[in-house]
């Protein structure tokens, strides 16, 4: 239990007035951050990365993976409140989240969503705490050809989703696709679809699009039916959140199989939003309310959330002992690090045991701290929604046009918004599935420039994806779950034609 | 020959970095304190990506102005990576004698425009200073066999064609120029290069031998190096690098010898630069020569520059100018041998 | 864009099947802008490249073709979809009478800043829609844009676009 005792320093080092005061600073600046759509935690922890200088390394990375955690907490604060995802991989959320908004039953949705993210965290650092030689090493099997395979399982995971018309799904899916190959081509250098033009260089943002479809598309919406978000007269419950943990035991094999994801895709590095978007799509197919899915299902809320956690705070791991980071705010602790004068990379463990434990004892204290403080927070977040809708609407559509810009400072994505939200208006009205075009947007660019390589690596051969038992097996069940509703359309045709 | 006027570029650089530095700040300091200031939050922008190693040195600046209280106003960090750091040189165009605004460059300053025919060029900035240059080192598994760079272009020679897999970052870049001229010397061989999103990502290809070989920068890769999982063959440098101290148990950077020396004759070098946008007055750039020298004063940025095993190259005005030209071409000439340019 | 030739009542101001037809055309459309371009950059196996850049896309762009031009063809032969209402005039005026203001307010943040725009578009939002006075309506836009610059430029060090005003105080 070397580990153990390890752990037991870095909780000495941590627990003093000064690092406890700076953690609860971090989480409520990440919670801002994560509120905000377009500042993301990568945002925040690098702009104030230059005022941790003058603080000693731990203290320092203390304030700053609070921060992260912040932020993952307060992505889910909007996508459950008013449909506009703060963070990406809050996205997910916002599929049954806004549903039980609209019933009056935010504070129960923003309990479970805190609560499953917390226990996502939780998991992935006993994970770091225990497992992370084994863990980093795992790591380096993942080539070109199983992130592919990784990519392919998200995508076979959560297809056929939405009821309504296939031809509509897929047409849904293949925009996003087409979207996504907007710009410059990573493989070859050569520029798509850009026409010339300086603005489509970078593409199409998937957040700009995510705030588009979900929050301004929601807004219009709204507009039709009359001047309110549905739910406003939700009664102030202040024992919200003991009522909503009683029932989110229930919902334990949700939870260990999001965990399981999360951990992975975090690791691998697949990232936290696929994350997110995978473990719904599994919950929803092995769930016994899986057919309530997007309706306003409190397990299509702890899916998600669980997962992105899991996966945010696990991508930490190839970070410190690979140098490779695996979500953009981790590129910018990796920055950090080395400014402190701390190499990343395998070897960190060993010369650095301080700082290491540190961190991880931190990361314990500080998911605890992030969870206490935006529980209390949930009646006080839920009572956004009373505010009258002619002041909410517009303050929504500034932070949105002020989140398409901060993307990447650009006006072209404010207005790309704007088209996104009548799209999103019209979408949604016509019946075409909205996720599939968000999926691909954002799993598009990987999917390509992974299979790509695999073709180099290759040289064109379609054996790459079989070619060892762990990409083998990663597309084999990717293709078991992407049969999965013709086998189960089979099975159920068989039960109908035996005489009963 | 191409690989003679690859060379050239090595040469022409005086490696004397502190005898500069010292000149230019005895020529700076006092002018600064009179001449041009910046009224409102200075914005750097960095074309490329949040982690690799042109965003770690600008943040890294970034943090060292702040630390040191270098600047009367706060220096504002904004990464514009789009299309292999295009937006980032559009945005500075866009913006022409805009003094509140700084670039720093890498080799996509002259790659990118010419390999997708962009109307961009560096001369629609204005130079203000070189801070460093980046080495490039030629790194394999330490597992391989291959204990020379000698022995690596061997086996290419005698393998099947394809048969290597050199990992590098992005497409139509340094990497796959330097690839481009080790495939010359292979006779008639080719080998695969695999493009992948940053450093960092392709330094653990190469741990994790999905790629047999990568020219990474050193600090993308020292930690692996540190940690006994990669071997570095040859730096392309003309002469060894200048840090002595041991990295590793029984290597300092100085102790790679230069693929030269290994029978690979190959020199590249990446500019890690500052500009303005176009059009600024000499006020202007001198205060930021001013502000930048007393970056480079500091130990810390001393500690960095021995981190990255950076070649301490600093050079400012005609001099740069003339330095920029002279890249320039030189990527030009190399992007056409390998056909890379867009038509 | 008009699409009344097949709502007949008053009321109603385009049917859902019209609809419909307008989107799956619009999505062909893309659909061979992407295979037009995918085409010029070279779908074939290449040399060096591997896969070239159009190879993805192109196949991508063919499935959205498949598809929309299926959604079309259902869209022009299922006549239920005429009798289906897909936005009243009333609602869509509603509709309107907020993308028309967004659309200004985008326009406009280029030119006046974001704060400035923000203020007014929130003050006007409030007035029109929720009746209040213009004097509170004013309060609480400039209440938020104050709070959004504070927390952008003075604490987050992230530039948003600005206008003269802005320029005037010197930032």
């Amino acid at each position: 239990m070397e580990e153990l005792s390890a752990l037991w320093g870095g909780f000495i080092v941590v627990l003093n007035p000064f690092n406890l005061a700076l953690m609860i600073v971090g989480i409520l600046l990440g919670v801002v951050i994560g509120v905000l759509p377009g500042l993301g935690g990568a945002n925040g922890v690098a702009i104030l990365l230059p005022l941790t200088f003058s603080m000693p390394p731990t203290s320092a990375i203390i304030m700053l993976s609070c921060i992260y955690w912040g932020a993952l907490f307060g992505g889910a604060i909007t996508s459950i409140l008013f449909n506009i995802p703060g963070e990406p991989w809050s996205v997910a959320t916002t599929f049954d989240g806004h549903p039980m908004a609209q019933q009056g039953k935010a504070d129960e949705a923003l309990t479970a969503a805190f609560t499953s993210s917390f226990v996502g965290a939780l998991v992935a650092v006993i994970v770091i705490t225990f497992l992370a030689p084994v863990v980093a090493k795992f790591a380096l099997k993942f080539g070109p050809a199983e992130l592919f395979a990784v990519q392919f399982l998200t995508f076979a995971s959560f297809i056929g989703m939405g009821k309504g018309s296939p031809f509509k799904t897929l047409a849904s899916m293949t925009l996003g696709f087409a979207l996504a190959s907007v710009g410059l081509d990573t493989v070859t250098g050569q520029l798509r679809m850009t026409f010339g033009t300086a603005e489509l260089l970078t593409g199409f943002k998937f957040l700009t699009a995510v705030i588009g479809l979900f929050g301004i598309g929601e807004i219009l919406a709204s507009m039709e039916t009359g001047l309110s978000f549905a739910g406003t007269h939700a009664r102030l419950r202040l024992n919200a959140v003991i009522e909503t943990w009683k029932k989110l035991p229930a919902y334990w094999a949700t939870s260990i199989r999001s965990c399981i994801i999360g951990c992975w895709m975090g690791i691998t590095p697949g990232g936290a939003t696929p994350a997110s978007f995978m473990s719904y799509g599994i919950a929803k197919r092995f769930s016994k309310n899986g057919e309530r899915f997007g309706k306003g299902e409190l397990e299509g809320v702890v899916a998600p959330e669980t997962a992105a956690h899991a996966a945010g705070t696990s991508a930490l791991l190839p970070m410190l002992t690979l140098g490779i980071p695996g979500s953009p705010t981790a590129a910018v602790l990796l920055g950090g690090l080395l400014i402190w004068g701390l190499q990343p990379g395998p070897l960190l463990f060993v010369e650095q045991k301080d700082f290491v434990w540190g961190l991880i004892a931190s990361m314990y204290l500080g998911n605890l701290a992030g969870l206490v403080i935006v529980l209390t927070c949930v009646p006080l977040f839920a009572a956004i929604l009373r505010i009258p809708f002619s002041i909410v609407a517009p303050a929504i559509l500034v932070i949105c046009a002020v989140g398409a810009y901060t993307v990447n400072n650009a006006m072209f994505d404010v207005w790309m918004m704007v088209m996104f939200g009548i799209v999103g208006y019209v979408f949604n009205k016509l019946g075409y599935p909205l996720p599939p075009l968000v999926l691909a947007l954002v799993l598009g660019d990987m999917a390509e420039s992974s299979f790509r390589q695999s073709m180099l690596l290759s040289q064109g051969s379609l054996t790459i994806f079989w070619s060892n038992e762990l990409v083998g097996g990663i597309m084999t069940l990717g293709a078991l779950l992407l049969s999965w509703p013709v086998i189960a359309w089979v099975l159920d045709k068989f039960r109908e034609a035996k005489p009963a | 020959m191409e690989l003679h006027r690859l060379r050239t570029l090595g040469s022409t650089l005086p490696g004397i970095a502190l005898g500069v530095a010292a000149a230019l700040a005895a020529f700076t300091s006092p002018s600064a304190a009179q001449g041009w200031q910046p009224t409102r939050p200075v914005t750097f922008v960095i074309p490329a990506g949040t982690g690799g190693g042109a965003d770690q040195m600008a943040r890294f600046i970034q943090g060292i102005v702040t630390k040191h209280n270098l600047m009367n106003q706060p220096m504002v960090v904004v990464n514009k990576a789009g299309g292999a750091g295009l937006e980032g040189f559009l945005d500075m165009k866009g913006t022409p004698r805009d003094p509140h605004k700084l670039v720093i460059t890498l080799s996509n300053l002259f790659t990118t425009p010419l390999a997708t025919g962009t109307p961009f060029s560096w001369k629609d900035l204005t130079p203000v200073a070189m801070l460093a240059l980046d080495q490039f080192v030629f790194w394999v598994n330490a597992e391989s066999p291959y204990k020379s760079a000698q022995d690596y272009i061997n086996a290419i020679k005698s393998g099947a064609d394809h048969q290597y897999k050199m990992g590098g970052t992005g497409a139509k870049q340094e990497d796959q120029i330097i690839t481009a001229a080790i495939e010359r010397l292979t006779g008639g061989k080719k080998m695969t290069y695999v493009p992948f999103a940053g450093g960092g990502a392709v330094a653990v290809q190469l741990v994790g031998k999905h790629v047999d070989s990568t020219v990474n920068n050193p600090i993308e890769a020292v930690a692996q190096w540190k940690a006994g999982a990669l071997r570095p063959l040859c730096i392309f440098d003309s002469k060894r690098s200048t840090y002595t101290a041991k990295v590793t148990e029984t290597m300092a950077w100085s102790d790679i010898p230069t693929c030269k020396e290994s029978g690979v004759d190959i020199e590249y070098q990446m500019l890690r630069g500052i500009f303005m946008a176009g059009g600024a007055t000499p006020d202007q750039v001198a205060y930021y020569v001013g502000l930048f020298t007393r970056v480079m004063e500091t130990p810390d940025w001393r500690q960095f520059m021995e981190q990255g095993a950076f070649n301490q190259t600093v050079m400012t005005g005609p001099q740069y100018r003339q330095w920029i030209e002279s890249a320039d071409k030189l990527h030009y000439d190399l992007m056409k041998e390998a056909n890379f340019l867009a038509n | 864009m008009s699409h009344n030739k097949d709502g007949g009542g008053e009321k109603r101001l385009v049917s859902t099947r019209t609809m419909e037809i307008a989107v799956a055309l619009i999505l062909l459309l893309v659909a061979g802008i992407v295979i037009a371009d995918s085409l010029r950059l070279g779908v074939r196996w290449r040399e060096i490249e591997g896969p070239g850049a159009g190879y993805f896309p192109f196949y991508i762009g063919v499935l959205l073709a498949i598809s929309s031009v299926v959604v079309l063809i259902r869209a022009a032969f299922d006549k239920s979809g005429t009798a289906t209402n897909f936005v009243s005039k009333p609602a869509f005026r509603q509709v309107l009478a907020v993308l028309v203001p967004l659309i200004v307010y985008v326009a406009a943040l280029s030119v006046i800043g974001i704060y400035i725009a923000s203020a007014v578009y929130i003050a006007l939002f409030m007035w029109y829609f929720g009746g209040y006075s213009p004097l509170k309506g004013a309060a609480i836009g400039a209440a938020i844009s104050l709070s959004l610059f504070l927390m952008f430029e003075i604490w987050f060090l992230v530039p948003l676009p600005k206008g003269p005003v802005e320029e005037f105080f010197g930032f």
